[in-house]
């Protein structure tokens, strides 16, 4: 009796909830830490970074609209969905020699359920009343930056990249996320379940590609309101430097970074003075 | 003008001048730079002139290289050794110290303000200082309560900020700057705008009096030069700017590069919303308070009015009758609305823009005052038939000048006010209050007003969204641009 022979699985991109493949035809090989081949992963041009924007700028409103309730439903949907998957998710882990890669889906799973928790206390915390000397109701709200592109941390850790992308969606923002280009499997397949989380679609898309090819137009480009630089590493000055073109907001982390941080970096404040009189 | 005559629906009103004196300011002829606790002899000095007469009333020192370098570096010595590590209870000693002798000087302080930025004596008498005090005793609060602030039980300072302020509300800025930098434990490097010096040198003189340790807070006096000098200087940790769109672009790339703090408050081109339901004497009155306070000279000035089209005839109509009433004129005239325009730079910069509106086919009235036969004016101005292609409803004019366009649905009023890269402040006027909150959900700026406008206090967060620039002043929001947190 023979072996049943392996059906491998097709890496592609996630845009506006769909999986294209890079428009350009492109893939590259992702291997495994012994070098081995694992898969052939789409390699997204320019054209497909400003499809992925044009995505996100249209499920900007809706998702900043969606309650703080359902925003946290979703997110917490996503983990359930990561929870059933944990082993397969850990498979994909390519880990150099001492990661765990158990440990590292199960925290990136926790992270997730904590991000959750945050949509529906964002405003409570970083908004507020302010006591103004005259007739006026002055209230302060957080309100989401827009759209945030993050490059993935290239060590490929899952919770790496759920920090890269949940504490701006939460917040509100859509999200364009540059994967680690030689370790993208796992959060790949994290991301695709979305599609089973009534994530709306646009509200994430996944590129896999080149970051040196790639991270000048995502940094440059004027519908790109915020840039989490956490896998920019040595060019991430460069990426900074680029995205003063249209004053976006950047976050960099820095070592012992408390985590609300980079939850912070993605909001503005929203002041609005009513009368009060009668 | 003194000679001038009101027609209101009580008759022709003739108003005699009531003008402050100007020997309050007790100007002296020439200013050095305040660094480490001390006035240094003036050298490379320029002059700083009132605006509304064109004359010299002080020479003051064009900072150079070296001289920031000094201000650094004192600012540095006073971080480590003093100012870090003090107390915040003392260090809120400090700052309520300051706040009080603003109040204490406060009219000395709006003479001297009034005189080198040409605004009303009014405004500098009313709005400027009393804020300027306020926003110190408001973070003299805070200096020992940073742990219950909402970052953590212990946040720490940046280190030594580097701050560079505009000429439209010379005190109040530095006050927005230095307060709370001083309340988080930063030391301060201040550099004002090279046509407004005086009142910053004035608050030096104050920190002098309140006995604040040498070099907690520099200020060095210069041109855009002195500024770059400032941002570029790898001895600051921390950049906070206020000004036009176009610097902030060159000094967020200057901050990325040397991965230093920053925040930047920028340009705005405000939308004022009005609806078909708004009671109608105020939202002319907040229509002119928008666009006319300060000459204009405001980066979230209502330089848009978006107004219900079956309402735009009789709000153009009300608008231009109540723009004849405003007194323009010498500033230190207590009677006197509207002030000198800053600068000629200014000036120019304003003519240019009215003349493209008039040119693109927009229909321009300018109110029928005298002005001046010296130093820089311009009537208030407003703009009818202006579509949203046209410069004026593009470009920050930053002068007394309104562009007027119309709208029929909330929906489209909302996607004309947000229909610019601009972010900082709009206005909305309507009895609605579903509709208002409906509004203000949706408008891209970091501030709205309802139902009124230019409203500022030392507890509401400031700053814009978008180009308009990032972080706020004011509030406990306003720490969190001085915190390493």
């Amino acid at each position: 009796m023979s072996e049943r022979l392996d059906v491998k699985k097709t890496y592609k991109l996630l845009i506006k909830g769909q999986f294209p493949r890079s428009e350009s035809g492109r893939t590259y090989e992702v291997l495994d830490a012994r070098g081995a081949f694992l898969a052939n992963v789409a390699r997204a041009s320019r054209k497909d970074v400003r499809e992925a924007v044009l995505a996100a700028r249209g499920a900007q409103p809706g998702w900043s609209a969606a309650s703080a309730y359902l925003k946290g439903q979703i997110l917490y949907r996503w983990a359930e969905m990561a929870e059933s998957r944990r082993r397969d998710l850990a498979d994909l882990v390519i880990s150099p020699e001492t990661h765990d890669a158990e440990r590292d889906v199960a925290e990136a799973i926790d992270r997730l359920v904590w991000y959750a928790g945050w949509t529906d206390k964002v405003a409570q915390v970083y908004g507020g009343a302010n006591p103004v000397a005259g007739p006026y109701f002055n209230f302060s709200l957080p309100r989401p930056c827009g759209v945030v592109a993050s490059f993935a941390p290239p060590s490929g850790s899952l919770v790496g990249w759920v920090d890269s992308v949940a504490a701006a969606l939460c917040t509100g923002n859509t999200v364009l996320s540059l994967l680690s280009p030689s370790r993208p499997l796992a959060a790949f397949a994290l991301a695709e379940l979305t599609a089973t989380s009534d994530l709306p679609p646009g509200v994430l898309n996944v590129l896999t590609g080149d970051p040196g090819e790639l991270g000048e137009v995502i940094a440059r480009h004027e519908d790109v309101d915020g840039l989490d630089l956490t896998g920019g590493d040595e060019r991430g000055a460069d990426l900074a430097e680029w995205a003063a073109d249209s004053l976006k907001r950047t976050y960099r982390p820095h070592e012992g970074d408390d985590p609300t941080r980079r939850l912070r970096a993605f909001i503005d404040t929203t002041t609005v003075w009513h009368t009060v009189g009668y | 003008m003194s000679d001038s005559f009101l027609t209101s629906p009580l008759g022709a009103l003739e108003y005699a001048p009531a003008p402050e004196s100007a020997s309050l300011a007790r100007l002296r002829d020439s200013y050095g730079l305040f660094i480490d606790g001390s006035f240094t002899e003036p050298h490379s000095v320029s002059d700083t002139v009132n605006p509304a007469t064109g004359e010299r009333l002080a020479l003051y020192t064009r900072a150079s290289s070296e001289d920031v370098d000094a201000a650094v570096r004192s600012a540095r010595r006073a971080y480590e050794m003093v100012w870090r590590d003090m107390p915040g209870s003392e260090r809120a000693k400090y700052l309520y110290r300051i706040a009080r002798l603003i109040q204490e000087r406060s009219r000395e302080l709006a003479v001297v303000e009034t005189l080198d930025n040409g605004k009303p004596i009014r405004e500098t008498r009313d709005v400027d200082i009393p804020l300027a005090a306020a926003h110190f005793f408001y973070y003299a609060g805070w200096a020992d309560k940073l742990g219950y602030a909402g970052f953590g039980p212990a946040p720490r300072p940046l280190g030594v900020a580097g701050q560079v302020i505009p000429w439209n509300f010379p005190l109040l800025m530095a006050a927005w700057k230095l307060a709370p930098a001083l309340a988080a434990g930063n030391t301060c490097v201040l550099k004002p705008a090279e046509t407004t010096p005086l009142s910053a040198l004035v608050l030096a003189d104050i920190l002098r009096q309140a006995e604040l340790p040498p070099g907690v807070v520099n200020i060095v006096t210069g041109d855009g030069v002195t500024g770059a000098d400032l941002v570029s200087h790898p001895g600051v940790d921390k950049i906070a700017f206020t000004g036009s769109t176009e610097v902030g672009r060159i000094i967020q790339r200057v901050a990325a590069r040397a991965g230093r703090h920053l925040t930047l408050e920028l340009g705005g081109k405000g939308a004022n919303i009005v609806f078909e339901d708004a009671p109608l004497d105020e939202v002319i009155e907040g229509i002119i308070d928008g666009i006319f306070f300060n000459q204009g000279h405001v980066c979230c000035a209502g330089s848009r009015l978006l107004v219900e089209e079956s309402m735009a005839d009789e709000v153009l109509r009300r608008l231009r009758r109540r723009m004849d009433q405003l007194r323009v004129g010498d500033p230190l005239d207590k009677n006197t609305d509207v002030g000198a325009i800053n600068s000629a730079a200014q000036l120019a910069k304003i003519t240019e823009l009215t003349e493209a509106g008039e040119r693109e086919g927009a229909e321009r009235y300018s109110a029928s005052c005298v002005l001046p036969d010296r130093g820089y004016w311009f009537a208030p101005t407003v703009f009818s038939n202006v579509s949203q292609t046209h410069r004026i409803a593009r470009e920050e004019i930053f002068g007394p000048v309104l562009s007027v366009l119309t709208f029929r649905t909330p929906d489209e009023a909302v996607a004309k006010a947000n229909n610019t890269p601009y972010g900082l402040a709009c206005g909305v006027w309507s009895e609605k209050g579903s509709r208002t909150l409906w509004v203000a959900e949706r408008l891209k700026a970091g501030v709205v007003w309802a139902n009124t406008y230019n409203q500022f206090d030392p507890t509401s967060p400031f700053g814009g969204v978008r180009e308009s620039g990032f972080g706020r002043e004011g509030g406990r929001q306003g720490l969190e641009a001085y915190l390493d947190v």
